[in-house]
């Protein structure tokens, strides 16, 4: 039963994550984003991170769509257009640089099978919120200090940079 | 583990296929016949006026940024709220914690609230 779901949520999400990327409706492109969260959130789940599955779902497809899609709005998109053809060094320095980093993403995943073991079906920890908790207030509970700071310059941050008065519309 | 939380992975099944059912067996069977006024786009009864992609005003994206961050500050009260019984027989320190964890963020939203990103001049 596990392997067929991963398949599934791990096909779901590669599938949707592609057509993301490769359609022309930003609208489009921000639902499939949605469908790749949750494909996660689902990936999670068979991981035995519960919490982080919902938190997922909360967060990135809740919370962090919101942005997104306002970003579209703000920024008035409607059809992609496209660059014109014959950029070629451009072109190149793509495939370069996406050749770099299919390189950089089988390295790290050849170091985490070598760490973590190969992903089996059976899990190992279980990612439930009361071991996340006991965890969260005694080992880590001075990162988990230091993230309330980190939220702060969040919110001076967003405000600061949300709030400036470009010269134009003065 | 996973046979415990079998009936929340079919109950998302079930409604994301009678989602994808209803469309599908829609199309299929439904009867096609448009015209404007149905084409339309529906505004509770007022004639549309101009399209729906209008540029949006930078406030709505300071509130959204807002929203995510109180959001993620949320994320950590569900944890806190599972162990608060557990930790509070080895002393209050746990809920001084979180006192301090939101008082921190409370500065952040009187911030906020300072110079105006919650007003709508």
């Amino acid at each position: 039963m596990i392997p067929i779901l991963f398949f599934f949520f791990a096909g779901l999400a590669i599938a949707s994550a592609l057509l993301m990327v490769t359609h022309k409706n930003p609208v489009y492109c921000a639902i499939f984003l949605i469908i790749t969260f949750f494909a996660l959130a689902g990936l999670y789940f068979l991981l035995g991170a519960q919490f982080l599955s919902v938190v997922q779902v909360i967060i990135y497809a809740g919370a962090i769509m919101v942005l997104f899609v306002f970003v579209i709005m703000l920024l008035n998109l409607s059809e992609e257009v496209r660059l014109p053809a014959g950029r070629r060094l451009q072109s190149g320095f793509g495939i370069v640089f996406a050749a770099i980093l299919g390189v950089q993403l089988l390295v790290i995943a050849a170091a985490g099978t070598r760490v973590f073991g190969r992903l089996s079906g059976d899990t190992p920890v279980s990612g439930t919120v009361e071991r996340l908790g006991a965890a969260l207030f005694s080992t880590y509970l001075y990162p988990f200090e230091i993230a309330s700071v980190l939220l702060l310059t969040g919110i001076v941050g967003a405000i600061i940079l949300g709030s400036k008065k470009l010269p134009k519309e003065q | 583990m996973l046979h415990d939380l079998m009936p929340i992975l079919l109950l998302f099944a079930v409604s994301a296929i009678l989602g994808v059912a209803i469309l599908i067996l829609t199309n299929l069977f439904g009867p096609s016949r448009p015209n404007p006024v149905k084409l339309s786009t529906y505004e509770s009864g007022k004639i549309p006026i101009g399209g729906p992609r209008i540029r949006f005003s930078i406030r709505f994206y300071i509130i959204a940024m807002l929203f995510v961050l109180f959001d993620i500050e949320l994320v950590f009260f569900y944890p806190w709220a599972v162990v608060y019984r557990q930790y509070l027989s080895l002393g209050s320190f746990i809920f001084w914690e979180m006192i301090l964890f939101i008082g921190l963020l409370l500065v952040g939203y009187f911030y906020a609230w300072k110079k105006g990103a919650l007003e709508w001049e």
